[in-house]
């Protein structure tokens, strides 16, 4: 790759409009978020600012704005506010290898998954910082808690779009899209069901999304390593956690569900409709069961799917051997 | 004045010499074993339920010992009732436990009815059953959505307050309110029920089993529930007994005892109805003891209806408001949605009642949690403190 000014500016451009959609994101999973919740729970959601509520989730970020920070007593001062910034920006890279149409690319890195799984690894780095520098129990337990959790989720999801790797022989994720057909049967879910399934789970916990919030199960830790942020070092949090959602949407898409490949008209709003869909499967599920145990979390993982992801690898590259 | 420290420049520097907790918490740091910590929870924590406050002593995310500390909504009923005529306690009742009201004005009626020699007339003793059972299906409901989301489902409070919002539609025609429900007066009740109630209430018997039915295949046959649930926080009857848990605790760990049987007071002689004892003793027994409680409720108030012999509402001749107790002592127990609400009352004949002691079943279910949550994960414990189904108001009374 070589840095040129062309390159430069591409990336720079690149970035912020990942900013944006970063934002946009946040600004539009709120609102459907709480709606669907809603929904579920036979209960209007927010209606009241604009019409059908859709002003919502620009008040909401007016008021984080607008809050006076708290800062408890006893803080670890630096951490403190090192922890939601190192929550937000590593996302920003993250977005950069994904294809999202055809010629649609941030950078075209050529390990992109490489350069996404190692980013990833990031968000718990600023859940540990957060939970430990706000001297709080709730939130140093919420830490504890976040970090084996997302150790082990981390194993099984790369096993999972290891298995995907293995088929297509690239780490490159455009190739991967390219490698997959238009239709629905062509795609890598069809070939690989094991391992969606197994990314599907994985990417709940990695998430830390109900039912796998566990570092900030609200019935136990009230809200777990983010307890004592308030304004936008909660807002920060906030937004990283819709763009981690967002992100691994976009993986799932474009590593199972064919990216922007589609019956007709292939482009962008593929990768987007694509990626929403498995957004809404997860709000869904979040707001339909119970949080499991910490121990439970642990054993699904380290029992179940850790050795199905290992069988599912197996078999991939004993069939892609025999075949070839 | 110490010196300016980089990493924590604003904030309180840590002396091993000055006092970190309260009293409570020193207490029981003393105690502490090297290497736990104490984590506070409460009063004001998400499963708390309002203001109770728990001690836990936490090896990792084991709890090592748990101890719960009272008297944050300590409202002095009892010496309320020593202060008050009878007839001004009557609304103190409906306010001891906001979910089920209707037992405790009826533990505090019956009691000054058995004191004084008061004869209820059949009717009024009918609408006392059908409003207490009412009221009990509510407690149970608002327990249960309580309970799930202790658990972390959000979403099934929401359903259960819709019935829990006809249920209080209903009471609201007869008592006049929604929460705190004062429906009882020494000799009766304060008003009768009209076609509007009854239709309403029958409609709603068969609207509730079909629900029950959706819950059970929507929150009981979940496998995320009942992995939470099945096994946590065995209660044996030897330790119920121990600490004087009654209700559908006692009924969940396998003894059939129900203040309506054991003890009949009102109409429930008149009633069939079968007292369930609970499939374990566990979290999960509990759990489907309640919902089992729903049912049995249902059928009490089905037969009630049936039953319902017209006359008057109030007996003749019925106390008024300067009505003094006679000299004596005398306790009267009922059987409400958390246990046995009993209501001990000591009259020297003066103008109130001399001492007044109200048993709670709140408290003594509590009792339980300390030996409950001994050596189980966070996580179980707070299920075991949800599957007790405590109302703080109660509990501190």
């Amino acid at each position: 790759m070589d840095l040129s000014l062309l390159s430069f500016v591409q990336i720079i451009v690149a970035v912020l409009l990942i900013i944006g959609l970063m934002v946009g994101n946040a600004v539009v999973m709120v609102y459907v978020e709480r709606k669907v919740a809603g929904f579920i729970q036979r209960r209007p959601g927010p209606y009241e600012v604009g019409p059908i509520g859709t002003v919502q989730p620009i008040c909401d970020s007016m008021k984080l704005l607008g809050k006076q920070l708290f800062v408890p007593a006893n803080i670890d001062w630096i951490l403190f506010f090192l922890a939601p910034v190192l929550a937000f920006f590593p996302v920003l890279l993250l977005f950069l290898p994904i294809p999202f149409g055809p010629y649609l690319t941030g950078l075209g890195v050529g390990d992109g998954i490489l350069l996404i799984l190692a980013f990833a690894g990031f968000g718990v780095l600023s859940n540990i910082l957060a939970g430990w520098s706000s001297n709080n129990k709730y939130g140093l337990l919420g830490a504890a808690r976040a970090v084996s959790q997302s150790v082990a989720y981390e194993i099984p999801m790369i096993m999972a779009l290891l298995a995907v790797v293995f088929m297509s022989g690239s780490l490159n994720l455009s190739e991967i899209v390219a490698q997959q057909g238009s239709w629905p049967w062509q795609w890598n879910i069809v070939v690989q069901p094991l391992a969606f399934f197994i990314y599907l789970v994985s990417l709940v916990g990695e998430t830390n999304r109900a039912p796998f919030d566990l570092p900030e199960a609200e019935s136990e830790l009230t809200a777990g390593f983010h307890t004592e942020y308030s304004g936008m070092g909660f807002a920060l949090f906030f937004l990283s956690e819709y763009a981690n959602m967002l992100l691994v949407s976009f993986v799932c898409a474009t590593f199972f569900l064919g990216g922007y490949k589609g019956p007709f008209l292939d482009g962008f709003w593929w990768t987007f409709a694509k990626a929403y869909a498995v957004m809404f499967f997860i709000v869904w599920i979040r707001w339909t069961f119970p949080r499991v145990r910490f121990d439970q979390l642990l054993n699904i993982n380290w029992k179940w799917l850790l050795p199905l992801s290992i069988i599912n690898l197996w078999l991939t590259a004993i069939i892609m051997k025999i075949i070839s | 004045m110490s010196s300016l420290n980089f990493i924590n420049p604003f904030g309180v520097r840590d002396d091993p010499g000055t006092v970190v907790g309260d009293f409570y918490t020193d207490n029981f740091e003393r105690n502490a074993r090297p290497g736990t910590v104490i984590l506070n929870l409460g009063p004001q924590h998400p499963s708390t339920h309002g203001v109770l406050r728990v001690l836990a002593e936490m090896d990792g995310e084991y709890v090592v010992r748990a101890e719960p500390v009272l008297g944050y909504l300590h409202r002095m009923h009892e010496k309320m009732a020593e202060v008050k005529t009878p007839w001004q306690f009557i609304p103190n009742t409906g306010r001891v436990d906001y979910l089920h009201p209707i037992s405790w004005n009826w533990a505090y009626a019956g009691a000054v009815e058995q004191l004084a020699g008061l004869t209820v007339p059949p009717r009024a003793e009918y609408l006392r059953v059908i409003s207490c059972e009412l009221n009990r299906i509510s407690s149970h409901l608002l327990w249960w959505g309580a309970f799930v989301m202790d658990l972390g489902g959000v979403t099934p409070i929401l359903y259960a307050f819709e019935e829990r919002e006809t249920i209080n539609d209903i009471l609201q025609i007869i008592t006049g309110s929604r929460l705190t429900m004062s429906y009882f007066r020494f000799g009766g009740v304060s008003s009768d029920i009209d076609a509007r109630f009854i239709k309403l209430t029958k409609d709603f018997i068969p609207y509730l089993r079909e629900r029950l039915k959706m819950y059970t295949g929507l929150v009981t046959d979940n496998v995320i529930l009942r992995r939470r649930v099945e096994g946590v926080g065995p209660m044996s009857v030897d330790l119920c007994q121990r600490y004087g848990a009654t209700g559908p605790i006692l009924r969940a760990a396998g003894l059939a005892r129900d203040t309506r049987r054991d003890i009949p007071y009102g109409v429930y002689p008149k009633l069939e109805f079968p007292i369930p004892t609970g499939p374990s003793d566990d979290c999960f027994g509990r759990y489907m003891m309640r919902l089992k409680e729903i049912e049995t409720s249902l059928t009490i108030i089905e037969q009630a209806l049936a039953q319902l012999p017209s006359g008057p509402y109030m007996m003749e001749k019925a106390p008024k408001a300067t009505f003094k107790l006679p000299k004596g002592e005398t306790y009267f127990a009922v059987e409400g949605a958390r246990g046995q609400v009993g209501v001990h009352i000591v009259s020297d004949g003066g103008k109130s009642p001399y001492r007044i002691k109200l048993r709670a079943p709140g408290f003594s279910n509590l009792s339980l949690f300390a030996e409950a949550a001994k050596g189980t994960l966070l996580a179980d414990a707070l299920a075991i403190l949800g599957s007790l189904d405590l109302v703080i108001p109660e509990v501190d009374r």
